[in-house]
């Protein structure tokens, strides 16, 4: 039998014809998508793959000083370098005090190996007036960094264009001179305390949305709809106030004369000259942000909640179930994928929190996004700043992975 | 939800607690919201309860913070207030072009990679405002834009578009598109079509994201923090500086003017979500 061609009021195979009609389509809605697409790729996706690259760019002494680093190559980092070393690095660094511009290079070097800071700054008012030839001999009177052998194998190790240094601060660990990878000392890890804060914090007040939404879901799922609108405000309001109103109406609350302290005291639970401390505190910022981020539970909850048939349950009783039964059976796993989205949703939300911790939190309270902020405003380390943000986006994108594995990201519904 | 005569009494009094259960959790989330409002109209200078306010003494009232807040000297909240209002305006106008423009190309079965497009479309607010933050900080500062109306916007368009992106995409998932085909056959163009047909249809969608895209704008702290200048300060940054250094009446004031404003949202997003409801024939 042979294939009839179909030929479409212009004498084009109909074929052909839907396939480019099916084109046309194709790039109209293409080029919809594409304004935003390119807007949100030069201003958005470009930056944040420039914060991973921040992260890791060490070029700046490599820069400073090209031509000790040429110099250093041939060293065997066994004795102190020869005298072409010590000229090279006359080379590199006499510009760079002239031009008054050596202060990164303290600061960097410095993390290093520190000693290098005040050795520098030495060397940076003294190299002024050094003399022609003898450079080793000169900068060894300078400054007594120039004598020992550790502050050049610490120079040589920054080398490298790329480093990792940045992620290892972040996990409180780092480069030991002979560039192994050690914890650093005791009393100084302080961002492993952070992200276990951090985490803590996070799944707790996930935990107690959860605990405090569910209840309140189901109320709002079930009651006529004449009530339930009106108990919807209760969940709205706060939903759509601004987060700055709310934490200063958690400080209003929280502070020493407040009214929960007011009403502690009136119980007869704390003394009235020596009221609990709820603010400053992690107790802050647990219940502030509870409170912040429930709407962000109960409304996906309710929105799956509102789809079951009360139908489900009352079969569930009439077959012999108890009201406990049937709700463990029935009920609550036809709730998962709302539990699943307000638990991701909180979840992700309070692990990058800033705001309400850094004002109710006080330093016991403060987390991951606070120690971000404070090197991207104060200590302007801002590979740091790059390094910890993109950890804190790995951890985010791994936990959306994994509920998209467990549950599927089609089934977060919003509000 | 009143129980049957037959109710055994044990299922009553869980019925009971239960409710209880939900009621305290209600008085959780709004009350903190009516503790400022009295207190803004504190006559004194504390940010508690005073003996005047407790016995209801006119006295003990007054609208001090509320004069202090709008005449007071040396106070940034006119400023603060002229710049939300310009950013948040601009940036809301941005972001739902944008993002209904982005919305029609992705609820087009013709769309390819959708779902790949969707996830980078509304990436911006699934990453923690934080990390956005510091890349958009770092692309502004490179282009020059660092202190400035135009850099804010920019950021806040990035971080409102999601919202429009998927109530619009929301509401045409309930379209009929039927009825363009119709305008079509009537001999339609496209643009023609969208203006008469589709936009009106969908406008409650667009509305409720733009609704969105304001209160994200309006109420966003953390970019404005890395980018703004001394003149780019804007309503919450003045809360958050002042509430830094001591929390003062003022901005008890300022927070319930803020209060009156979302209220006023929310009566406009839920009318907006009806209408819409409505519209598209969906009756719960």
């Amino acid at each position: 039998m042979s294939k009839e061609q179909i030929l479409s009021s212009d004498g084009v195979p109909l074929e052909v014809s839907l396939k480019k009609a099916e084109r046309r389509n194709k790039i109209r809605a293409l080029m919809l998508v594409g304004p935003l697409f390119l807007f949100l790729l030069i201003t958005y996706v470009f930056p944040i793959g420039d914060m991973l690259f921040r992260s890791v760019d060490d070029r700046m002494i490599t820069s400073k000083l090209p031509n000790t680093f040429a110099a250093l190559e041939q060293w065997d980092g066994k004795e102190l370098p020869d005298e072409e070393v010590y000229e090279a690095f006359y080379k590199d660094f006499y510009p760079l005090a002239i031009a008054k511009e050596a202060g990164k290079l303290y600061q960097r070097l410095n993390y290093e190996k520190s000693g290098f800071s005040s050795g520098l700054k030495k060397t940076n008012r003294k190299i002024k007036k050094f003399e022609k030839g003898n450079y080793k001999e000169q900068f060894m009177a300078t400054h007594k960094i120039w004598n020992k052998v550790e502050y050049w194998t610490a120079l040589k190790n920054t080398g490298p264009n790329w480093s990792y240094a940045k992620y290892l601060k972040g996990m409180d660990l780092k480069f030991d001179d002979q560039r192994n990878i050690v914890q650093v000392a005791e009393d100084r890890q302080i961002h492993k305390i952070l992200w276990l804060r951090t985490l803590n914090v996070a799944f707790w007040v996930t935990v107690f949305c959860f605990c405090l939404a569910y209840p309140i879901s189901h109320l709002l799922a079930t009651l006529p709809m004449k009530y339930s609108n009106l108990l919807m405000i209760c969940v709205l309001l706060p939903f759509w106030t601004s987060l700055l109103v709310r934490t200063s109406s958690w400080m209003v609350l929280l502070q020493q004369q407040g009214p929960i302290n007011d009403l502690i005291v009136w119980l007869g639970l704390a003394a009235n000259d020596n009221r609990p401390e709820l603010m400053y505190n992690v107790i802050g910022t647990f219940v502030a942000m509870t409170q912040i981020l429930l709407p962000f539970m109960v409304l996906p909850l309710y929105s799956v909640m509102k789809t079951i048939s009360p139908s489900l349950m009352r079969a569930g009783k009439s077959l012999g179930g108890t009201p406990l039964t049937a709700f463990i059976k029935i009920y609550f796993p036809l709730t998962m994928p709302g539990i699943g989205a307000g638990c991701l949703l909180v979840f992700i939300i309070s692990i990058g929190y800033y705001i309400t911790p850094a004002l109710v939190g006080g330093a016991s309270g403060s987390l991951i996004s606070n120690t971000i902020a404070y090197h991207m405003k104060s200590s302007l380390d801002w590979a740091f700043a790059s390094a910890l943000g993109t950890m804190l986006l790995v951890g985010v994108l791994a936990i959306y992975w994994v509920y998209n594995k467990l549950v599927g990201i089609d089934n977060i519904k919003l509000g | 939800m009143a129980l049957p005569n037959y109710t055994p009494i044990h299922y009553r009094i869980w019925h009971y607690t239960y409710l209880v259960i939900c009621s305290l959790v209600f008085f959780f989330l709004i009350a903190p919201l009516f503790v400022i409002l009295p207190l803004s109209f504190n006559a004194e200078q504390y940010i508690h309860f005073s003996e005047k306010m407790l016995a209801l003494d006119p006295d003990g009232f007054s609208l001090r913070w509320y004069k202090d807040m709008i005449w007071g000297t040396k106070n940034p909240w006119g400023l603060a207030t002229k710049n939300s209002l310009v950013i948040a305006f601009f940036a809301t106008i941005g972001s739902t072009i944008l993002g209904t423009v982005a919305a029609l190309g992705l609820s087009s079965r013709h769309m390819p990679y959708k779902a790949a497009f969707m996830a980078l479309l509304i990436s911006p607010m699934i990453v923690p405002l934080i990390i956005s933050g510091t890349a958009i900080f770092f692309f502004m500062a490179k282009v020059g834009l660092a202190a400035t109306h135009t850099g804010i916007i920019l950021s806040h368009i990035i971080l409102g578009t999601p919202f429009v992106v998927i109530t619009v995409t929301a509401t045409l998932s309930g379209f009929d598109h039927s009825v363009t085909r119709a305008a079509a056959s009537l001999g339609s163009n496209p643009v023609n079509t969208f203006m008469k047909v589709t936009l009106p249809l969908i406008t409650p969608g667009v509305i409720s994201g733009a609704l969105f895209a304001f209160v994200t704008s309006f109420d966003e702290v953390i970019v404005v923090l890395f980018l703004a200048g001394l003149e780019n300060t804007t309503i919450p940054i003045q809360m958050w500086v002042g509430l830094r250094e001591q929390l003062s009446p003022t901005i008890l004031a300022v927070a319930t003017c803020l209060i009156i404003m979302s209220t006023l949202i929310l009566v406009s997003a839920e009318l907006l979500r009806r209408r819409s409801e409505r519209l598209r024939g969906i009756n719960r």
